[in-house]
Order: structure tokens, then C-alpha cells, then sequence
């Protein structure tokens, strides 16, 4: 009962824990082992959590006894426990990834203190998906950003370019977070206090407050830059194509949609007075935005030629899907963004997967030239790969066409026959740059005879767990349409 | 899992497991080539079956779950369906015969590959067929789209890639952009997806979005080759005859229509239609198809670009029938997909055997070639005639119907419409036979006999004429689909 009562605890502790642990092992193989052990902790709990969860609506978790509003509390309910379960998934698929891969891509005297750092972003990113505090939260995204760009430059080690993209995000990340910080100081200075649901009541209290407002314009464009949201998306597409491509896929499934969860917290949980401030934010901003970084992205995917940079590209497009679902401002349209935040999850994580295996498969970087008829060398792989492929499309039978199904489904009920147009284009479009792919990699002779060495096993059994996960939310839905549902019950009430 | 469900399975799934079979069989010839056959006769008893115990009144669906409220996993016959697994099946028998002739004549690479992709184009047609809603009549028709894209290409030459190019993007762009929207805006109208007779459209949608909606499937579904979005059609033949024989002669193009008009009898309701006058655009628009597209073929010389602009033609007679929503339309428009069906692939059969055997494409070059290949020019000839409407030949049935269907709906002058094509056709399928019997030829031309391309086409020819006075079986299924 000790660990069942203090789960939204030591879902962070152990992982922060674990860290230390490995940062001080000797062998990469060991500190490999326990942050593996950790992670499978980290599920089980994850899973302890939903059955809690969904028999008591929201869970508040007080640290340390001490009663929010005055103590931090972790605040866990129907829009975020499922994401506590996914950041527990992909940390365990990412890890068993890494084994593989991480020996390939850096030196091998690093490895147990990149496990460690490893550990440290998971520990974070329950942290952000759990707080209830705006300015724990703000630690946590510290801790978060600083243990990424880490990771991130690691990758120097295959492509010097990894420093800079490493850099760029130390920058731009630090300009967010100060944004963010700052937002809350004007909001504790209008409401004294820093816990979110406190926030709200005092609020509700005061009735529409300048400083609250300008409090919560730098927090939402604070956390912004964090979710990659266009257009200060720039530290992506570098991050994620340098990073090596265990980081890539851990970073790509969860880490911004940890942030556009959060996003979505602050845009529909807080303002329950001041309403159409937000709904003007999200008409008005957050609509364009979303629909420029879907063609933005889209559009500059198609003219890529590093697969791991078109991918990044890619999800800016795809990040922008979410946030089109979010400034629908309906129901219907938030448990659309709920949705495709978990299936996108699956399906970038597993592409970016499939991408570094090719990688390393071929001892080069993966581009258009570098990857001519490889789809027929490594057949297992290849097949996974365009599952995922598929799904990103949003073709039927996966994850992807559930997301798009529920997205038209949130549009049509606006009525709006050219947001249908935006979405059906947008998707055709990302036909392009997958068949481009498709056809380099299946249908073109190599320019050179290839040396392909072996799929390395474990690397291709996380990839297949991942997509058999995508074909199975596709043709059974009923699980995350229900975690869309449940989100957006928590956020804006039951309709 | 009672027979029925069973049979349905096995017709289902003979298609894949030959695929498989061809796969297996890599290196030895003849196994592999006689798997074709084998799995043809399997699939086409099956679908018979199916057929039959159809026309008993029985229901036969397999339904796994629901992947969404409403829709779900499910195949389940509709009479149009049960007509159309035959029309797929039976003619998959003699074309995967008549390919072993053409591609060992022809002495093509990549067999194997071949006919793996073929059966799964078969596999896929099936599907369709026997879909129990319009999602996995979507999964299917793009499974078709994606599998028959290395049969196109399979020359691999630049002018392949390039048609095949222009082959998918015009068939996925239109099924992502318009098709998949129309059909989510159907489920989130209707509740589900389920083929119903009498349709599933509520009463109460906007009687001024309902050509919109009707528009989406037309220009969506771009294997039926309704003008503009005709152009991958004529494109496509660059892929090796028994691909055009039986993909734009049967399996593909008649996919396409099947999809259309299934859509009009089991989403729309043919009442329906009628009523809200939604469809009275498309009838112009098929009609317009019809006669440029004959026009059309009229200016070309390769004789395989002549058929495929035939073919436009002749699926737009079906989509007119659609359009018009007459009973008797819709009984044409069905009975018109078999009755083209089996002509339209003689004629392919016959110019892939001319090919072959006397390495001729042009119709210019055929003069006095009759007499050298009778059976072929003769099998031509009846073929011709069928698509004409002439009797004692199975096309004259459909295009019957589909006149009193016309008159029925109060659109006369579409009588007019389908006499001009009938003028038209005579004179662009007849050409090549009387420039093969009457006139003289100019140089020696060396021709070949390889048996397995000269006796389907035969086979098929004969088949158009028994349909003519089988056409009371095959209405047992078309009545079933527009009675109430």
C-alpha cells in the first residue's frame, strides 16, 4: 500500500534516483539494466495509476503531507493519467531501443552517463506530466530541457552539427522557460498562490485581472516554444535530425507532447471566467498558426532529403494537427487533440526508430541517396516502417486513421467545409514525401552495392512493439477515443 | 462459423493464399504458373456459391468488431456485391491462363513478381465486392490502388514510371481528397457505415448538400474514370496486356463504377436520389463523358489507347445508369458491368494476342491480318458487336435497360445520347476488323501461335453471346438489389 499511496511520487523519484545510480556505474551493460529496470518500474506504476485514476476522478497527491495550496501537489485525472501511461511506454520501448543502438552511435565510455542523463529526462517528464504547480512545473522543465540537450549532444559524436542544434536549443529553450517564469510571477502576484486549481478559484474570486491575463499570455508562449509549436518550432527540426535516434524517438513521442498537454491545461482549465480572451487566442493565433505549420511542414517535408530532418519537419505538421483539434474550442475538437496527441506519439516514436536502424544498418546518415533499395535488404524493418508510414498518413486499419477520423469529426460539427479542405489536402500532401521514401527505398537500385549489416534484434522487436501497438489502437479505438473523451471531460466539463 | 460464412471466407481469401502459393513456387515454372488457374476456379466456385444462396434469400456476413461506433470490421454480401465477386472471379480464371501465354510469348522479366501482385489485386477485388461497409470498401479499393501499381510500372522503363506516376496520383489524391472526407461526412451524419438497402443518408440532410456529398464519391472514386479525372486510365496501358485485360477491363475500372453504384443503391437509397433530383448534374456530365471520350477514341491509332477510351466510355454508361436512379437504370447499369466486363476483356485478349503473335499495335498495321488469326478477329468482332448493343449479344441487354431506365426518369434525350455512342462505336471497334479481313496486306507478317493467348479470348467472345440468353439468371441478383 506504501507504493500504491505514493505512486505520483515515486514515478519521479525512482527514475531521478536511478540516475544518480547509473551516473556513478562502471559498464554500460549494467547502468543499461537499471535504467531498464526503472522504466519497467515506471510502467507498472503508470498502470497502478490508471485503475486508481479512473475509479476516483482526479487524484491530488500532496508532497510530503504538507496541504496544497501551501505544499506541491501533483495533480492526476482523466486528461493527463493516460499520458502518464505513454511517457511510461515509450520510456520502456526507447530504452530497450537504446541498447542496440546508442553503442553504434556513441563512444561507449559515455554510455552509462548517458543512460543516466536518459533517466533524468524520463524523471522529468512524468514530473511535467503530473504537476499541479506553475512553478514546480517550471523546475521540471528545466531539468527537462537541460537533460535534452544533453542527450541531444551526444550526437556530436556521429555529425559535429548535433553541438550547434544542441545549442539552439539550449538558447531558445531558455528564452521559453524565462517567458514562462515570468508569467508566473504576474500570476502568483495576482493571485497569491501557485497551484492550478488554487489559481483557478482565486480567479473565479477576482473576475478578469490584467496581470492574470498578461501572466498567462508569457506562460502560454513560454510552453509554446517547448511543444514546437510553429513558428517557434526552430530548435526542432535540428534537434531531432542530430540526436541520435534512440534520443530522437524519446524526445519525438513524448517530450513535446508532454508541453501541448500542458498547453492545453493552461488554454481550457484556468480561464473559466474570462473565456473569450481564449477563444479569441485560439480563433485568432492559435488556428493560423496550426494551419500554416501543417502545410509548412508538410510542404517542406516533401523537399527533404535527410529522412531523420523530414521526419522533425514533419512533426511540426503534426504538431500543428493537435493544436488545429485544440482551437476548434469544441468538445469534440479537444478529445480530437487528446487523441492524435497519443496515436502521434506511437507513430513518430516508431518512425524515427525505423530510421536509426536503417542508419546504423547502412553506417551513414539516412537521406534519400544514402537509403536506395535498403527497404529489400532489411525487410523487417522496412515492413514496420511503412505500417507506421501508413498511419502517419492517417490510412485506415491504424492509429492514424482513428486520429483523422475524430478530427473530421470535431470539423464537421463546426460546419466549416474549409477546414475539411485544410485536413484532406494536408494529409494527401503527406503522401508525397512517405511514397518518395517508399519508392527510394523499395523500388530503386542502390548507387553502390550495399554493405548492410545485420537489423539488430532488439532494436526491430521495440519498432514492432510500437507498431503493432498503431495497428491495434487502429482497429480497436475504443481505449483512446476513450482517454479523448475523458481528457476533455477534465478540462471543459462533461458534455 | 456456419458454411456460408466459410465459403465467404474461402473466396476471400484464395486470392492471397495463391499470391503466397506463386511466391513459393519461384523457381519452378509450371507450379507457379498453374497456381492462377487453380485459385481462379476456387475463388469463382465460391463466389457462385455465394451467389446462389444470395438469390435464396439468405444473408451471409462475417463482422468482427467495431474499430469506431459504427463502423466495423465486417464483410457482408449485397446482391450488387454477389454479382460482381463472379463477374471478378470467373474472369480472373481464363486471364491468369491467358497472362501465362502472354508473358512467356512475350518473354517478359519478373514473373513471379508478376503474378503475385496480380492475385493480390484479385484479393483486393474480392474484398471489395463482398465489403459490408463503405470503410472497407475504402481499405480494399486502396489495397487495389497500391498492389496494381507494380503491374503498371512492370516494364520498368521511363515511360512506365511515368504513367505509373500519374496512376497513383491521380487514384490517391482523389480517394484521400474527396473520397475518405465523404465518407467520414457520411458516418458523422448517418451513425454508421453499414450498406443498407434504401440507403443510410437521414431524410432531414440538406437537400442543397447533397450533390456536393454525391460529387465527393463521383470525382473521389477515380477508378470509375469519370471525365475530367479519366487521364491514368489511358496512361495505364503502358502495363503489359493481361494487365489491362483484366485491371482496366475488369477488376480496376469496374472496382470503381461497383463502388459508385453501390454507393447510389446502399448509401444513397435509389429512392432517395430520385427524389431529391441530386444526381440530375452527373447524368449530363456521364453523358458528356460518354460521347467526347468515343470522339476520342476515334483519333487514335494504338489500339490499346483505342480500347482504353472505349473503356472511359463504356464505364460512364454505368455511372449514367447511377445517376439516372430508375430501377431499370440501375438494373442496366449493373447488368452492364458484366456484360463489359466479359467483352471489353475479349477485346484486350485480342489485342495482347496480336501483339504477341504478330507484334502489332497499331491499327493502321493490321490490314490483312484477319485471315491469319481468324479465331482472334472473329472473337473481336462478336466482342464488338456486344459493346455495341447489337443481339443476340449480352450487351444489347444492358443497354436496353438502361434506355427505358432514361425514359423512366424523364430524360429522354439521353436515348439520343447512347444511339450517337452506339454510331460511334461501330465505327471505332469495327475498324480493326475490316481493315484485318478486307484489306490486303501490305507487307509479309510473320505470325506466331502461342495457344494459351488465342483460346480465352474465344472463350470469352462466347461468353457474351451465352450471356444474351442467360440474362435471366443474372437478373435474378439485379432485381434483388432495386426491389424493395
Amino acid at each position: 500500500m506504501l507504493i500504491l499511496n505514493n505512486i505520483p511520487a515515486l514515478l519521479v523519484a525512482i527514475p531521478l534516483l536511478a540516475s544518480a545510480v547509473v551516473s556513478v556505474l562502471p559498464s554500460a551493460r549494467i547502468a543499461w539494466g537499471v535504467a531498464f529496470v526503472t522504466t519497467l518500474c515506471c510502467l507498472y506504476m503508470a498502470f497502478e495509476l490508471t485503475e486508481i485514476v479512473s475509479a476516483s476522478l482526479t487524484l491530488s497527491y500532496a508532497f510530503g503531507g504538507w496541504e496544497p495550496p501551501w505544499g506541491i501537489a501533483f495533480v492526476v485525472d482523466g486528461a493527463n493519467v493516460h499520458l502518464v501511461l505513454l511517457v511510461a511506454f515509450i520510456s520502456v520501448i526507447a530504452t530497450v531501443y537504446a541498447l542496440t543502438t546508442l553503442k553504434h552511435e556513441i563512444a561507449v565510455e559515455d554510455l552509462p552517463k548517458a543512460y543516466a542523463v536518459w533517466l533524468l529526462a524520463i524523471a522529468s517528464l512524468f514530473g511535467l506530466s503530473m504537476t499541479g504547480d506553475a512553478f514546480n512545473l517550471f523546475v521540471f522543465l528545466e531539468i527537462s530541457a537541460l537533460s535534452s540537450i544533453t542527450l541531444i549532444a551526444l550526437g556530436a559524436g556521429q555529425d559535429r552539427r548535433a553541438l550547434l542544434a544542441a545549442y539552439n536549443y539550449l538558447i531558445i529553450g531558455a528564452i521559453g522557460a524565462t517567458f514562462y517564469v515570468i508569467g508566473v510571477g504576474y500570476l502568483y502576484a495576482a493571485t497569491g498562490t501557485l497551484n492550478l486549481l488554487d489559481i483557478i478559484e482565486r480567479l473565479n474570486e477576482i473576475g478578469t485581472n490584467q496581470a492574470a491575463v498578461t501572466g498567462l499570455a508569457f506562460m502560454l508562449a513560454g510552453i509554446m516554444v517547448k511543444a514546437g509549436v510553429f513558428p517557434v518550432h526552430i530548435w526542432l527540426p535540428a534537434a531531432y535530425s542530430f540526436a541520435p535516434s534512440a534520443v530522437s524517438s524519446l524526445l519525438s513521442a513524448i517530450a513535446t507532447k508532454v508541453a501541448i498537454y500542458y498547453l492545453a491545461r493552461l488554454l481550457f482549465g484556468i480561464f473559466i471566467d474570462t473565456t473569450h480572451l481564449i477563444d479569441l487566442f485560439l480563433l485568432f493565433v492559435l488556428m493560423p498558426v496550426s494551419v500554416i505549420a501543417i502545410f509548412y511542414g508538410t510542404i517542406a517535408a516533401i523537399f527533404q532529403i535527410d529522412i531523420k530532418r523530414l521526419f522533425a519537419l514533419s512533426s511540426i505538421a503534426q504538431i500543428g494537427y493537435i493544436t488545429f483539434a485544440f482551437s476548434i474550442n469544441t468538445h469534440s475538437g479537444i478529445s480530437a487533440g487528446f487523441i492524435h496527441l497519443i496515436n502521434h506519439a506511437l507513430i513518430k516514436g516508431a518512425l524515427f526508430m525505423a530510421v536509426g536502424i536503417f542508419a546504423i544498418g547502412i553506417g551513414q546518415r539516412a537521406t534519400m541517396n544514402s537509403l536506395r533499395g535498403v527497404g529489400r535488404q532489411m525487410p523487417i524493418t522496412f515492413t514496420g516502417f511503412v505500417i507506421a508510414g501508413l498511419a502517419l498518413i492517417g490510412v485506415p486499419l491504424t492509429a492514424g486513421f482513428i486520429s483523422k477520423l475524430y478530427l473530421f469529426k470535431a470539423i464537421f460539427e463546426t460546419g466549416n467545409g474549409i477546414y475539411v479542405a485544410v485536413i484532406a489536402v494536408s494529409s494527401a500532401l503527406s503522401v508525397l514525401y512517405l511514397w518518395k521514401i517508399f519508392e527510394v527505398m523499395w523500388l530503386q537500385e542502390p548507387l553502390q552495392p550495399l554493405k548492410i549489416e545485420k537489423e539488430p534484434v532488439l532494436a526491430c522487436v521495440s519498432l514492432w512493439l510500437l507498431v503493432f501497438t498503431i495497428i491495434i489502437f487502429g482497429i480497436y479505438s475504443a481505449g483512446v477515443s476513450s482517454y479523448g473523451m475523458n481528457a476533455a471531460n477534465a478540462l471543459i466539463g462533461v458534455r | 462459423m456456419g458454411n456460408l460464412q466459410l465459403v465467404l471466407a474461402i473466396s476471400l481469401f484464395t486470392p492471397l493464399i495463391t499470391g503466397l502459393a506463386v511466391l513459393l513456387f519461384n523457381n519452378r515454372k509450371n507450379m507457379r504458373d498453374i497456381c492462377g488457374p487453380i485459385g481462379g476456379i476456387i475463388t469463382f466456385g465460391s463466389a457462385i456459391a455465394i451467389a446462389m444462396a444470395i438469390i435464396d434469400g439468405q444473408t451471409i456476413s462475417i463482422n468482427l468488431w467495431q474499430i469506431v461506433p459504427g463502423i466495423g470490421l465486417s464483410f457482408n454480401v449485397t446482391a450488387l456485391g454477389a454479382l460482381f465477386g463472379i463477374v471478378a472471379s470467373g474472369l480472373w480464371i481464363l486471364a491468369s491462363i491467358y497472362s501465362v501465354g502472354y508473358m512467356r510469348g512475350s518473354k517478359a522479366k519478373n514473373q513471379t513478381r508478376f503474378n503475385f501482385y496480380y492475385a493480390v489485386a484479385i484479393h483486393a477485388a474480392m474484398a471489395i465486392s463482398y465489403s459490408g461497409n463503405l470503410l472497407m470498401l475504402f481499405i480494399f479499393y486502396e489495397v487495389l490502388t497500391f498492389s496494381t501499381y507494380p503491374l503498371v510500372t512492370h516494364g520498368q522503363t521511363k515511360d512506365a514510371k511515368d504513367a505509373g506516376r500519374l496512376y497513383m496520383g491521380i487514384l490517391v489524391a482523389t480517394s484521400l481528397l474527396l473520397f475518405l472526407p465523404a465518407l467520414l461526412w457520411v458516418w458523422i451524419i448517418s451513425g454508421t457505415l453499414d450498406f443498407t438497402k434504401g440507403g443510410i443518408i437521414p431524410i432531414d440532410f440538406s437537400p442543397s448538400l447533397l450533390p456536393f456529398l454525391l460529387a465527393m464519391f463521383a470525382f473521389g472514386i477515380g477508378k470509375a474514370a469519370l471525365m475530367p479525372i479519366h487521364r491514368w486510365l489511358p496512361a495505364a496501358m503502358v502495363a503489359p496486356t493481361p494487365v489491362s485485360a483484366l485491371l482496366h477491363a475488369v477488376a480496376v475500372v469496374k472496382a470503381g463504377v461497383f463502388s459508385f453504384l453501390t454507393i447510389v443503391v446502399y448509401i444513397f437509397g435509389i429512392d432517395f436520389l430520385l427524389e431529391s433530383g441530386a444526381a440530375v448534374w452527373l447524368v449530363w456530365l456521364t453523358a458528356f463523358t460518354i460521347l467526347t471520350s468515343s470522339i476520342i477514341a476515334i483519333t487514335k491509332d494504338d489500339l490499346k489507347a483505342r480500347l482504353a477510351y472505349s473503356t472511359i466510355s463504356q464505364l460512364s454508361y454505368i455511372l449514367l445508369g447511377a445517376a439516372l436512379a430508375t430501377q431499370a437504370a440501375i438494373e442496366g447499369a449493373a447488368l452492364h458491368i458484366i456484360m463489359h466486363a466479359t467483352a471489353k476483356i475479349t477485346l484486350f485478349f485480342c489485342a495482347g494476342a496480336i501483339y504477341v503473335n504478330a507484334h502489332i499495335k497499331k491499327i493502321s498495321e493490321l490490314d490483312g491480318l484477319g485471315p491469319k488469326m481468324p479465331l482472334v478477329f472473329i472473337a473481336f468482332f462478336v466482342a464488338s458487336l456486344s459493346i455495341i448493343g447489337i443481339p443476340p449479344l449480352g450487351g444489347s441487354w444492358s443497354k436496353f435497360m438502361l434506355m427505358v431506365g432514361s425514359v423512366d426518369a424523364g430524360i429522354p434525350i439521353m436515348l439520343l445520347v447512347l444511339g450517337i455512342s452506339s454510331l460511334l462505336n461501330i465505327y471505332y471497334l469495327l475498324e480493326p476488323c475490316t481493315r484485318a479481313f478486307f484489306k490486303p496486306s501490305l507487307k509479309e507478317i510473320h505470325v506466331d501461335n502461342h495457344i494459351l493467348t488465342i483460346f480465352p479470348p474465344v472463350i470469352t467472345a462466347t461468353l457474351s453471346l451465352l450471356l444474351f440468353f442467360a440474362v435471366d439468371w443474372v437478373r435474378l441478383l439485379t432485381t434483388l438489389m432495386v426491389i424493395p
